[in-house]
């Protein structure tokens, strides 16, 4: 008999030795920044930087690949920060900063692999070729570096333009729908490995790829990209955590979309052949919606209180907030809907397509059709 | 044969079985999420007037009776809202004691009949002992943490029972708890006394206009009113110790337990111009007048203080006093007289064209614009087209200092809007004085461009202005014209004349409806084909004509006229503008800012909301409760001992991929542990 099997397992019996080297670097970084800007950080940015360990110790801990992405992202963003000496002005004046990685040449690039992961997959999924859906896979990894890469820059540049208007990219239109691209990618990516099946990259990276499109016309046509100071309303350190657990939220909701436009395909018997069961489909839209109710009800509930202390009230049926309840009820609604098998898997799928249109709505039509206190990206 | 029975349930039973039920919960949720757009689609609260005028009176009728302008607080959302708590009370009430049973419970009696009947099972046979089988597992359960008890059963084997993951079961009541308490908090905060209150007749709302002092009792909400969120704007030096709460198209009084004073309302600025802080520095003071507290709250930044809570919500004009000099512009003198003006206030004027109000509306002690491109060049076509504002479509951000806005209300009660700068204006390197004019609140402004003469005020062009208003100096300067341009001899005595009468009719056409009235004129006496070149001659005279007029103005006041040369001529052609414009402007008078005493007002909402704990409590557990049934998979297992032969039961609340995975894992394993 094999003894392992009566051998307890705690957590940190599965912890190789490289996690505790990943664990140590985020502490000792974190220290490293704490020690640095500690006179500049409130209690709740100590707070927020000192959680911020832990949690992506405990992020890499549970999901591997996200340590060789984040040693990555932290390798390009110091490279690119000390390249910068100070001077806002070499962004365009050295060779890896103005075709690589200032920030909006990381962003620039990770559009590129976005749409080119796309179309791997779509290739790969057509052609039924593994090596085609392996590229897409590596072509998202590569996309999400570049990504944070960018963002992380932009961060460093918004305090070269001066201190005083310095904050976290994660403040309008334009960066939010960067994050919007990494978050989705990344939560597909997690399935992708969880489930062994790369055919639904295809579909659920259509949602990136849209988003991409709107990035680049942002940029193009209307001048987006530029860094803007705070408004008052917006400089809190509430921000730092409210907006990403939206964000996880409105990814997350978006891979079930897809995933659940994937599973219309296959029940009509388009493509089934070549995408991956029903069962596994159904299991990861709900496992997404799921994620994704999590941490919807989260950023709700801190977007309340961070109201409570900017706006004079947790709840005033704010346009926002009004459409932040109809989004949360409708998942509501839908996971006591699959609780009691009163309808069955297509109906599912199509009311997680339709979850995402109100999602959409929540995220979009409100600041552009609506009005009210929560006006922080314009079109 | 069978008849088909149906049980009928008594009434109460029936209305207990419905709303407790799991349909009827997401139909709610579906009805809430639907009548909540409705909210966002129609503007909230707004003045009922807007609403009268986007509907009209019959519709606007219907939508109040819905409460379609207050959704949130109408009565029938308020009902379903409480259908939303029964339901889910309900539901925990149903179903609370079966999960409580469900977690404490090992269901350690389950059948060999039962066990048998499950999916997920698998036999073993083993030559081992059944008490080393049975440690053998239930070390093996005990190391993935899952809970076990082990029953001897009757034909001598063992049942071991084991589970993992009953939170899951808490995370269930959790979670519904949450979503009661959270409405509990919110109906606490909500102002659901007030709506009980007005519905008895108790209370009602103040429709009028009226001091604070003058409201009744009872529209006044006291200080024992536990929940309340008003707003009241104080400007800087002032205090206030009420607040002002909109209900529907009126408003209440709510009064505060102590006196809250601005000192001082600041505006921080990023090096780029935009807004970065709002401050207001505040004081509080007891009902007797003592000093309690000095405090800063600024936005993301309130004070609380005796459990309210005020935060800075807006801010604008308190009532900037303001000195100006009143150009008359239609009377041939060139001395302006004094007003002094109070932002909110109004001031009355008397002019040669009848009397006039003058209503003070804003100041702002900046303005930061883009500074655009000049005036297009003048021909005939735009010869009555008032300027562009200066400052659109350009590029380049610049302070252009201080601004007022007033408007000027005329005896029938007609009103235009003006907003007037401060200080001159440069564009295309000359200086100017700026006035907007439009006639209606959702115009763009129009600007009128006052040049600035050779000493850098506006006293030549006004000198310009009232010469042209003049018949005895247009005349001179008509003849002063002549001579220059013909020289003095006697030969040109007639053509001399001749000119200068052509002359003095055109300043005298100019003089009484500029640009306009000479372009009219030019059109009713030259022929079609030779228009344009008349005009450029016309305009040509004209500006060579005002300069003389200019000379003779300025020598009459004792002061030197400006040399001939491009400055003068630039500044020739821009009072004929300025002058032209006047025609346009619609007012009697060109009010010049000389001094200003800012005072600034800052908005504040005051808040008490004793619910809030009990909200993010709510909160609190639902999180919690969410989390532990979406991620904690409850499972259970039974691993039945007998001598020869091992059966391994596996069941789960939800059945998904994961769970399958975990039945091949598990049977794998007990396959090694039934092995020697």
């Amino acid at each position: 008999m094999d003894l392992v099997l009566t051998q307890p397992q705690p957590l940190l019996k599965r912890i190789s030795w490289l996690d505790w080297l990943f664990a140590a670097a985020l502490a000792l970084g974190a220290g490293y920044a704490y020690s640095q800007y500690v006179d500049h950080l409130s209690y709740y940015e100590r707070a927020v930087l000192i959680g911020a360990a832990p949690t992506f110790a405990w992020l890499g801990w549970f999901w591997k690949p996200i340590k060789p992405l984040m040693a990555g992202i932290a390798v390009l963003s110091l490279f690119a920060i000390s390249l910068y000496h100070g001077n806002l002005a070499r962004m365009d004046q050295t060779f890896f900063l103005q075709y690589l990685i200032s920030s909006q040449a990381a962003i620039m690039w990770m559009c590129t692999f976005l749409v080119l992961a796309t179309v791997s997959y779509w290739v790969g999924l057509l052609g039924r070729s593994e090596f085609a859906l392996q590229a897409g896979t590596w072509l998202t990894w590569t996309a999400v570096l570049m990504g944070f890469t960018g963002l992380m820059v932009r961060w460093y540049e918004s305090y070269l333009i001066s201190p005083s208007v310095g904050h976290i990219p994660i403040s309008n239109l334009y960066e939010v729908f960067v994050l919007f691209c990494l978050v989705t990618s990344l939560i597909y990516l997690y399935y992708e490995g969880r489930y062994a099946t790369r055919q639904m990259g295809a579909f659920v990276l259509l949602v990136v790829t849209a988003a991409v499109g709107f990035i680049l016309w942002y940029t193009f046509d209307r001048q987006a990209e530029d860094i803007q100071p705070l408004v008052p309303a917006l400089q809190s350190w509430w921000m730092k955590i409210h907006v990403p657990a939206n964000f996880i939220g409105y990814g997350a909701f978006s891979v079930a979309a897809m995933t659940g436009v994937t599973y219309l395909f296959a029940s009509k018997g388009i493509l089934a052949s070549r995408l991956p069961k029903l069962e596994v489909m159904e299991d990861i839209m709900y496992k997404a919606i799921s994620v994704g109710f999590v941490f919807f009800t989260i950023a709700t509930i801190l977007g309340a209180m961070w109201a409570a202390q900017a706006w004079g009230g947790y709840w005033s049926w704010d346009p926002k907030e009004t459409w932040a309840l109809i989004v949360w009820l409708n998942y509501a609604a839908w996971l006591h809907l699959r609780m009691i098998n009163w309808v069955r898997g297509p109906a599912l799928a199509w009311w997680a397509v339709g979850g995402l249109l109100v999602t959409t709505f929540a995220f979009l039509g409100v600041n552009m059709f609506l009005s009210g206190l929560h006006s922080y990206g314009h079109l | 044969m069978s008849t088909p029975t149906r049980t009928i349930q008594p009434p109460g039973k029936a209305l207990y079985e419905l709303l407790s039920s799991m349909r009827f919960a997401v139909s709610l949720l579906t009805v809430i999420a639907i009548a909540s757009i409705i909210g966002t689609v129609l503007k909230q609260g707004q003045p009922y007037s807007d609403y009268v005028f986007q509907f009209g009176t019959f519709w606007f009728d219907v939508f109040r009776i819905l409460g379609l302008y207050d959704v949130y607080h109408a009565g029938w959302f308020l009902v379903i809202l409480a259908f939303l708590v029964v339901s889910t009370s309900l539901c925990i009430y149903r179903n609370s004691p079966a999960m409580v049973k469900e977690m404490r419970s090992f269901r350690e009696h389950a059948t060999d009949k039962s066990l048998a009947a499950f999916h997920h099972k698998r036999e073993y046979a083993s030559d081992l002992p059944v008490a080393v089988l049975a440690q053998r597992f239930e070390a093996y359960l005990r190391a993935r943490r899952w809970r076990l008890r082990t029953r001897a059963a009757e034909d001598g084997g063992l049942l071991i029972a084991a589970k993992s993951g009953s939170l899951s079961r808490l995370g269930y009541i959790f979670a519904h708890s949450a979503i009661v308490l959270i409405c509990l908090g919110g109906l606490i905060d909500g102002n659901i006394i007030f709506k009980a209150q007005q519905l008895l007749g108790i209370k009602k709302i103040e429709m009028r206009d009226i001091p604070e002092n003058q409201v009744p009792a009872i529209s006044r909400l006291s200080m024992s009113n536990p929940s309340f969120r008003g707003n009241v704007t104080i400007p800087e030096g002032s205090s206030a110790n009420v607040v002002f709460i909109n209900v529907g198209d009126g408003y209440l009084v709510q009064d505060l337990p102590f006196t809250l004073a601005l000192r001082r309302f600041h505006i921080e600025h990023y090096p780029t111009g935009q807004p970065k802080a709002f401050d207001s520095d505040i004081s509080i003071y007891s009902p007797a007048g003592k000093l309690i507290k000095n405090a800063t709250v600024s936005v993301n930044h309130p004070l609380i203080y005796d459990g309210i809570a005020i935060y800075q919500a807006s801010f604008g004009d308190g009532g900037s006093k303001l000195a100006l000099k009143v150009w008359d512009l239609f009377a041939p003198k060139d001395q302006p007289g004094n007003m002094t003006g109070v932002v909110h206030g109004h001031t009355e004027l008397n002019t040669d064209m009848g009397k006039y109000r003058v209503e003070f509306t804003t100041f702002r002690p900046f303005n930061v614009e883009a500074m655009g491109k000049g005036p297009p060049p003048l021909t005939l076509k735009n010869m009555r087209v008032l300027g562009g504002n200066p400052t659109q479509g350009g590029e380049g951000m610049q302070n252009v200092g201080p601004s007022f806005e007033y408007k000027l209300r005329d005896a029938q009660g007609q009103a235009r809007e003006y907003s007037n700068f401060m200080l001159p204006i440069q564009i295309e390197g000359r200086w100017y004085m700026m006035s907007g004019m439009r006639t209606a609140p959702n115009q763009p402004f129009r600007y009128v461009r006052f040049p600035l003469g050779p000493n850098d005020t506006l006293a030549s062009f006004m000198r310009l202005r009232a010469a042209f208003l003049n018949p005895q100096l247009r005349t001179e300067a008509a003849r002063r014209f002549a001579a220059t341009a013909l020289g003095g001899g006697a030969a040109n005595a007639d053509m001399r004349s001749k000119l200068a009468d052509s002359t003095a009719k055109m300043l005298d056409i100019f003089s009484q409806g500029g640009f306009q009235a000479l372009g009219q004129f030019i059109q009713a006496k030259v022929p079609k084909a030779q228009q344009d070149k008349a005009a450029e001659t016309y305009l040509k005279v004209l500006e060579l004509a005002s300069y003389s007029l200019l000379q003779s103005a300025d020598e009459q006041a004792g002061v030197q006229p400006p040399p001939p040369g491009p400055a003068a001529g630039w500044f020739v052609r821009d009072s004929l503008n300025a002058y032209s414009d006047l025609f346009i402007y619609g007012a009697p008078v060109y009010l010049q800012l000389t001094h200003y005493d800012q005072v600034q007002s800052s908005g504040f909402q005051l808040t008490r909301a004793p619910g809030k704990n009990v909200v993010y409590l709510g909160s609190l557990l639902l999180v919690i409760g969410i989390a532990l049934m979406l991620f904690v998979r409850e499972r259970r297992m039974w691993v039945r001992l007998r001598p020869g032969s091992v059966l391994l039961a596996m069941s789960a609340a939800k059945k998904t991929i994961d769970f399958e995975r975990e039945f091949a894992e598990h049977s794998a394993s007990a396959e090694k542990l039934v092995k020697d």
